[in-house]
């Protein structure tokens, strides 16, 4: 029973994160909300009793993509500034 | 009897995933977005040490080391990206 | 060995008061600032609290779970000063009620004697 009211909250949780990520503005604010993502889906997977699938989904899907996210953005504005 | 009082720990640690949320979506500036993603991703962390108990196994307290561990290198990151010094 | 679980019991359940008491912080302050320093404080000592708590109920894990409460304890602090500190590098405004600012008084003291 208790898993089910876990599993309810967290999945609210996770459809407001990815929305926000899909149609908000600020792109830092995205990248961040897509990590959040799978931060939250990991907890989903750990209820199911999978926890090698939740230690993939939270390294890859939250530590790998933010960071080169922000490191492909860097560059890019770094390029911007050089040719200008 | 333990295992009611578990269950009420867990739905106050509900309800403050809950309240956070709320600031990440409200919150006027991003750093506030940020601060609230980090206390989410704390109050997480005891809730899987409880989830653990009750389910009795020891290897999901791997999964709240790597977690703790990714938070923390997510919000360092986007805190440096925005003090433009990375 | 039944009254230690009971006792487990409870200081998970302070533990998560307190982690409630941080986000009830988050949503009711005014400022940045304000809402980093109820948030960090009163989590870091939930989360402490609620493994502590698990020590008691099962003492198999503990070497896991000591691992983990030095983790937090380190980790939790230095995020939020990393990110207090670019907030106030990127001028992020303070609240009405503020009454001293020491750091951007320093800041313009060193830019006079330059």
């Amino acid at each position: 029973m208790i898993y089910i009211i876990i599993a309810i909250v967290l999945g609210i949780v996770m459809i407001v994160m990815s929305i926000i990520a899909i149609h908000h503005k600020n792109i830092t604010l995205a990248i961040l909300s897509a990590g959040g993502v799978s931060l939250v889906a990991s907890i989903l997977y750990l209820l199911l009793a999978a926890p090698d699938v939740a230690l993939t989904e939270a390294s890859i899907g939250s530590g790998l993509t933010t960071i080169i996210f922000f490191y492909v953005l860097n560059k890019i504005k770094k390029h911007k500034h050089v040719e200008e | 009897m333990v295992n009611q009082i578990l269950n009420i720990s867990v739905i106050i640690i509900l309800l403050s995933v809950l309240m956070s949320l709320f600031r990440f979506i409200k919150g006027p500036s991003t750093f506030d977005r940020i601060a609230a993603f980090d206390t989410m991703t704390i109050s997480t962390i005891g809730l899987i040490g409880i989830i653990s108990f009750l389910s009795g196994r020891g290897i999901y307290l791997d999964i709240a080391i790597v977690y703790g561990l990714l938070s923390f290198l997510g919000v360092i990151i986007i805190s440096k990206y925005l003090e433009k010094s990375l | 060995m039944e009254t230690l679980k009971i006792i487990g019991a409870f200081i998970v359940l302070a533990g998560s008061i307190f982690l409630f008491l941080g986000s009830l912080g988050m949503v009711r302050m005014p400022d940045l600032y304000n809402r980093i320093q109820a948030g960090t404080k009163a989590s870091t000592l939930g989360t402490i609290l609620t493994l502590s708590g698990i020590i008691f109920l099962s003492s198999g894990w503990t070497g896991k779970l000591v691992i983990l409460i030095l983790f937090v304890l380190i980790t939790n602090p230095v995020s939020s000063h990393i990110l207090a500190r670019a907030a106030h590098s990127v001028k992020l405004k303070l609240t009405d009620k503020t009454v001293t600012d020491k750091l951007t008084e320093d800041e313009e003291l060193i830019n006079e004697k330059q």
